[in-house]
């Protein structure tokens, strides 16, 4: 190639003919959360499953939250495996995987995406809320688990049957304490180093 | 030929390092100049943004915001906004869905105006990232003039956005993107076309599509794997189904599908792309409010929302959950940076090491967005 004969310099093609554009355009079926609900159920007669409703604007009604399946933390494994390839549901990317401290339990909140499908859903998993709570890696699954989870046991002290990584992952290793719970409470200092000061104004 | 004797030695690079993109730390294992793994080291900058937010209230959060990605604050400010907006039903006018459009093509333009300029002085080829923050500062001067702030832009409001367009900003904006793209051509001229810049970007850094969606890679490092997918195209939101704009992806055109080269031009047609956006939603902007009025307090109702949008750095997620108070129970910011961050490990295999630093700058990895 000779420099200067730029393949970018402007007008460019965009990249519109080339690439491959994955999945079924947007119209094509793409299923609801309820219809994944209903789904699983056929899968797995012999795990009781939950449909929650989104939240509902108390005014209007309309829903304005999204939906969500309980999954018994012993299926998890299982359930994921299914939504990624049972034909239909493909869903081929966790989005999102956090955690939330309800104060009487733990909510493992797994946000998947089908980019083939073009359809979300968000699946929880109710943990007891002990410092022993634990459920199955989905990093088997979907390799980027690896990082959510160990975020995840790193802010809420959650832990991962069968992750190849359990570490700390923003707090050093020696950090005491799981800051997303919420009844944290910070050391007074840290090697020595105080997390207090002295109020500027007295 | 006498025999070296080597070993596999396990380097430090970072946590302050020039070229790590902020605070990041990765333990390189290599014997000589080949790599053969480098693990990242990633936290030096959490800032607990998640457990501050709980502390806030929803419109005090809004300031927060810009520091999970201080590249992009429009897009993080954005999110927020519409995670909360949709959680508690809150409609906004179109001139505010349009202001927001224009500041976060704005903003895209600065990110990606940095991205590629670091890339170019990562691999040793300095001018291009002058030239780049060059015309980044004129973009600055116009986001200044619109917000008042450089860089943490706190602009958007749950409702809308804090100002209107100041009088004859519009014009201001349209003669920079004009500039713009004579200023685009002297750096494609520079470095984009320069033989010795794409010798050192091709085939480097190969990402497959497979890998690209296993470890959730959005945003132009996914179109650069060559997968056209874009939220704005694909789950649109605000005003983007009103604005007709192209999609680039990656090609193999220099190397392999997926690699170094193939990111880097993605941004590059991504701001071409974001220039013809700005120039429809100025030619498109209606009158109307700019920010719609919400009850001082806002307590959306019990329940949880997640949304995604196209920042600069691809898909980022905003799970929140609301306990029907005036703070929110829990916000969660998923972000580009974290899940690119998380394929360094797999994808540094055999890379040299003087490609590492390529690598990195080339999934435009900003630091406090790993860590939030």
């Amino acid at each position: 190639m000779i420099v200067g004969a730029n393949p970018c310099v402007r007008p460019n093609p965009g990249g519109h003919n080339g690439g491959r554009h994955i999945g079924l355009p947007l119209q094509n079926k793409n299923m609801t959360p309820e219809e994944v609900y209903k789904k699983l159920q056929e899968f797995f007669p012999n795990v009781i499953f939950e449909y929650v409703e989104g939240a509902k604007n108390a005014v209007t009604g309309k829903t304005t939250g999204d939906p969500a399946i309980l999954v018994p933390a012993e299926s998890i494994l299982a359930v994921c495996e299914k939504l990624k390839v049972a034909d239909g549901l493909n869903f081929d990317c966790l989005s999102n995987l956090t955690a939330v401290d309800r104060k009487d339990k733990f909510e493992v909140v797994y946000h998947l995406f089908s980019y083939q499908k073009r359809h979300q859903v968000t699946l929880k998993v109710v943990l007891p809320r002990e410092d022993t709570a634990h459920v199955s890696t989905v990093e088997t699954i979907w390799p980027v688990a690896n990082w959510l989870e160990r975020e995840v046991y790193d802010l809420f002290g959650i832990r991962f049957d069968g992750h190849s990584d359990l570490r700390r992952i923003m707090l050093p290793d020696d950090w005491v304490g799981h800051p997303l719970r919420k009844d944290y409470k910070e050391a007074e200092d840290y090697h020595g180093i105080s997390t207090t000061r002295p109020p500027l104004l007295q | 030929m006498p025999e070296f004797r080597t070993e596999e030695m396990l380097l430090n690079m970072g946590p302050q390092h020039p070229s790590t993109h902020g605070v990041i730390r990765f333990v390189v294992k290599t014997d000589g100049e080949v790599m053969s793994c480098a693990v990242p080291d990633v936290g030096y900058l959490h800032r607990s943004i998640e457990k501050i937010s709980e502390q806030a209230t929803y419109n005090g959060f809004m300031p927060w915001t810009d520091r999970v990605d201080y590249l992009a604050a429009m897009n993080c400010n954005v999110a927020y906004a519409m995670a909360v907006e949709k959680l508690a039903g809150i409609e906004i006018e179109k001139r505010g869905e349009y202001l927001r459009v224009i500041s976060m093509e704005l903003n895209r333009i600065v990110s990606h105006l940095l991205s590629v300029g670091s890339v170019g002085m990562d691999v040793g080829a300095y001018t291009p990232f002058i030239h780049a923050l060059r015309d980044r500062e004129k973009a600055n001067d116009l986001i200044e003039e619109l917000c008042g702030q450089r860089l943490t832009y706190n602009y958007a409001r749950i409702g809308g956005v804090s100002f209107d367009m100041p009088v004859g900003w519009q014009a201001k904006v349209l003669a920079y993107l004009e500039d713009l793209e004579l200023l685009m051509d002297e750096f494609n001229r520079l470095i984009t076309g320069n033989k010795i810049f794409i010798k050192r970007l091709a085939n480097v850094g190969v990402i497959t599509p497979e890998d690209a969606i296993a470890y959730n890679l959005v945003g132009p490092n996914l179109r650069g794997s060559g997968i056209k997918y874009d939220l704005r195209k694909d789950e649109p939101y605000s005003v983007y189904p009103e604005l007709d704009f192209e999609v680039p992806v990656g090609r193999g055109e220099m190397g392999t599908l997926g690699d170094c080269y193939d990111r880097f031009v993605v941004r590059i047609r991504e701001m071409d792309q974001s220039i013809s956006i700005l120039r429809q939603c100025f030619a498109k902007i209606p009158a109307g409010e700019h920010l719609v009025k919400v009850p001082k307090k806002i307590r959306p109702p019990v329940g949880d929302v997640y949304i995604r949008t196209e920042s600069t750095r691809g898909d980022m997620g905003v799970y929140l959950v609301s306990d029907g108070s005036d703070k929110p129970y829990r916000v969660k910011f998923r972000t580009g940076s974290f899940t690119a961050m998380s394929i360094v490990e797999k994808a540094s295999r055999g890379l040299m090491v003087a490609d590492l630093i390529a690598f990195i700058a080339n999934l435009d990895i900003v630091a406090p967005e790993i860590d939030r």
